[in-house]
């Protein structure tokens, strides 16, 4: 009986300890994200290293591509310093738990805004930086011209990706039987096409691009015109943090408001004399809109003097300066006819 | 005589020599690769392939593989992101580890010496590739004279043998602060480490924390404590019963959600403790399969002399069933080094990582052969390092012979 007795109080004890330990766990989290940050003194972002022009590890080290410098900016915009950030290479599986448990600030690795990631995964997505659809490559010999002619093709793709669900959406709607090939990483799926194991190959056309660059006779092969979704990639950030949010919401969109207004890296001192008040609001000369976030007055004016405008960021990765030579397309500015749109600085 | 028709009449036949298909290199062909028809077609089919391989593979290896692209990225292979005006650091690490295996060459000469001259032979290859820098040379150049002059000190300083021991246990410490910093020098933070250097340290410190670990639980797993050996059963038994790459993840992932916000353990730190952990579970069964072979009599005949259970246990049973298991255990060691390579999934990159960020950057865009082949390489030469050190060392206390 003694020892029953004894059992149960030890039990008892065990519980309230982690019961306490709870409580105080949620007094920590009450801090805003924006404060851990700045008491941390750098930002965490979470990121790919291995998609080429989004993010890479360059031979010196630093890690480099769109994503990175977006990163770079939100970093820019807290610190007034792109380079006061830390680099969590992510893989897609344990992307969104780096996100939901805080060991990542914000998440900039080709992720792709949707519904359920927005609502259930916990997400709280940034404005698209970069609209991109899923495309397929297949060898030109194969006769294949049209997603109809993938009848009982065998399609290799990489897993844990929307990519994976929107081809077994998009092949059920047309009723077409294909044998998926399924691996783990981008370069497994790669090779296993280009070694003849899959007759086809499906991912974003970004990364198809990139990609058919690099297989022994990129002549060979064609990407198909058909394009089988939406993937409108986004930064995002934990959900719950108003604060934290707008801030990186606005840090994209002071990129693209940046290149509408054509201020560039190596311009945006001259800026600062302009007499236009959209400009001088824009870039903190007057008004209180650093302070609205939270942020130095001057946000806008270090973002760009860091990393330059959107315009900047994707000719200096993906534009054609570079192996990529990739249209603008759907990611100029709404005044080219493309989709980027700030809302106004005001 | 009639009896002389019946013995043999000696003749002299001319000695010839035996004919040309059976002597000789034709006739070990003969027998070997051509004794039937089956084997004859057998050896054109699997001769010709042997041939198409070789020569594609010495093709590609020489002529097409683009090679570049390990020299430009060869720093970053081996330290990862270290910073470049702090590699001195990594190089005093490896220097104190230079000095220490020539005096133990010198001392112990055997095993020791074929190791270190394989390390030496690493260096000079290292040093004579064209594409490293020429302060890497120096450093190599410096590192190999070391170890030749600490090898003519060392064979006078056979009486040291002790304090040589106690360097190779400090060594870890003392790499460790020299890398990281720990007030010394700047902090440098652990998500700069990388390559190979990542792997080695990652390998190590399970190893080397692994071990004691493993002996402790595999004791305790045969105690008469009931609560020592429940808690041993239950951990070996759990971690044996879980994926390393789940225990990374976890590590990784769910140990910051455990712990709250204000906590924050290093990434690096969480995968070395998740790789100790889960090989001293390992190595506890593979210490008990050890133990249990020690016969009931060198029990008694331990007791009979008065030993209490620690003397015991440390003189007697310990290092007989150690003994017994060292190809066990090595055979571990070997499997933890290579499984290292898993943490380039929970985002830490290891030469593997590494190697996968660089065959990402746009300039060196499908080069992944040549990465991952001298991944592997790298793999290859220390895992084989490893088993002939186990296989000398085997030699040495006579196992399976005594």
């Amino acid at each position: 009986m003694k020892k029953r007795l004894l059992a149960l109080l030890s039990i008892l004890l065990v519980f309230s300890v982690v019961l306490a330990g709870c409580s105080e766990e949620e007094a920590v989290e009450t801090k805003s994200r924006l404060d851990v940050i700045k008491e941390r003194g750098k930002l965490i972002g979470g990121v790919n290293a291995d998609i080429p022009g989004f993010g890479y590890v360059a031979s010196d080290g630093s890690y480099t591509g769109m994503d990175i410098d977006i990163t770079r900016a939100v970093a820019a915009a807290v610190f007034g310093d792109p380079n006061a950030v830390e680099f969590r290479p992510l893989s897609a599986e344990e992307r969104f738990i780096a996100v939901q448990t805080g060991e990542v600030d914000v998440l900039a690795r080709n992720t792709t805004q949707t519904l359920s990631r927005d609502a259930s995964v916990g997400l709280a997505f940034a404005p698209v930086t970069f609209y991109d659809g899923q495309g397929l490559m297949v060898r030109k010999d194969s006769g294949i011209e049209t997603l109809e002619d993938l009848e009982g093709a065998r399609i290799s793709v990489e897993s844990g990706t929307t990519t994976e669900l929107n081809l077994a959406d998009q092949m059920r709607k047309l009723g077409i039987d294909y044998e998926p090939v399924v691996f783990d990483s981008q370069d497994a799926a790669v090779s296993a096409y280009e070694q003849g194991s899959a007759d086809a190959y499906t991912t974003d056309r970004s990364a198809l691009v990139s990609r058919k660059t690099t297989l022994s006779n990129p002549d060979e092969h064609f990407i198909l015109d058909e394009v089988l979704s939406k993937e409108p990639l986004a930064p995002s950030v934990k959900d719950g943090d108003s604060q934290w949010i707008d801030i990186v919401s606005w840090t994209v969109n002071a990129l693209v408001q940046a290149e509408e207004f054509e201020i560039t890296q190596a311009n945006v001192d001259t800026f600062l004399d302009s007499e236009v008040p959209e400009i001088r609001r824009f870039l903190g000369v007057e008004g209180d809109m650093g302070e609205q976030l939270g942020l130095p007055a001057d946000f806008v004016y270090q973002i760009i003097k860091a990393v330059g405008n959107y315009g900047e960021l994707y000719d200096r990765h993906l534009g054609p300066d570079t192996v990529f030579d990739l249209e603008r397309g759907q990611n100029s500015l709404w005044t080219d006819g493309g989709l980027l749109y700030s809302p106004p600085f005001r | 005589m009639a009896n002389d028709e019946l013995t043999t009449k000696q003749v002299s036949i001319p000695e010839t020599a035996p004919p040309k298909t059976s002597i000789g290199v034709l006739g070990w062909l003969k027998e070997n690769l051509f004794s039937s028809w089956i084997n004859t077609i057998l050896t054109v089919v699997f001769g010709t392939i042997v041939y198409l391989i070789v020569v594609n593979t010495i093709e590609w290896i020489f002529f097409k593989a683009e090679w570049y692209v390990i020299s430009a990225n060869f720093k970053l292979l081996m330290v990862g992101q270290y910073p470049v005006e702090e590699l001195f650091r990594v190089w005093i690490a490896f220097t104190l580890i230079s000095l220490l295996m020539g005096l133990s060459w010198g001392i112990w000469k055997g095993t020791m010496g074929h190791l270190t001259i394989a390390m030496t032979a690493i260096y000079i290859i290292v040093a004579s590739l064209p594409f490293v820098l020429i302060e890497t040379r120096i450093w190599l150049l410096v590192n190999i004279a070391l170890i030749i002059a600490t090898y003519f000190l060392g064979k006078r300083l056979t009486k040291f043998k002790k304090y040589i021991l106690i360097g190779w246990f400090l060594m870890f410490p003392v790499t460790m602060i020299l890398l990281s910093g720990f007030g010394v020098f700047d902090r440098v933070g652990t998500n700069l480490w990388g390559g190979f250097l990542l792997t080695l340290l990652i390998a190590i410190v399970a190893i080397v924390f692994s071990f004691p670990l493993g002996v402790l639980l595999a004791l305790g797993r045969r105690s008469k404590l009931p609560v020592v050996k429940w808690f041993c059963v239950a951990y070996i038994e759990l971690i044996r019963g879980v994926p390393l790459i789940t225990i990374l993840f976890v590590a990784q992932l769910m140990l910051p959600m455990f712990l709250g916000e204000g906590v924050n353990i290093d990434n690096v730190i969480r995968a070395m403790v998740g790789f100790t952990l889960f090989s001293a579970a390992y190595l506890a069964e593979n210490i008990r399969g050890g133990l249990q072979s020690i016969p009931r009599g060198q029990f008694e005949a331990a007791e009979a002399l008065g030993l209490n259970a620690t003397f015991k246990t440390v003189f007697i049973i310990l290092p007989q069933s150690l003994r017994a298991v060292i190809p066990a255990m090595v055979g571990q060691f070997i499997g933890i080094f290579k499984d290292t390579s898993l943490v380039a999934i929970v985002g830490l990159t290891d030469l593997l990582g590494m190697g996968k960020n660089i065959i990402s950057n746009p300039e060196f865009l499908g080069t992944q052969m040549e990465v991952f082949l001298f991944v592997a390489l790298v793999f290859l030469v220390f895992c084989n390092m490893m088993s002939y050190a186990s296989r000398r060392l085997e030699g040495a206390l006579g196992v399976g012979t005594r």
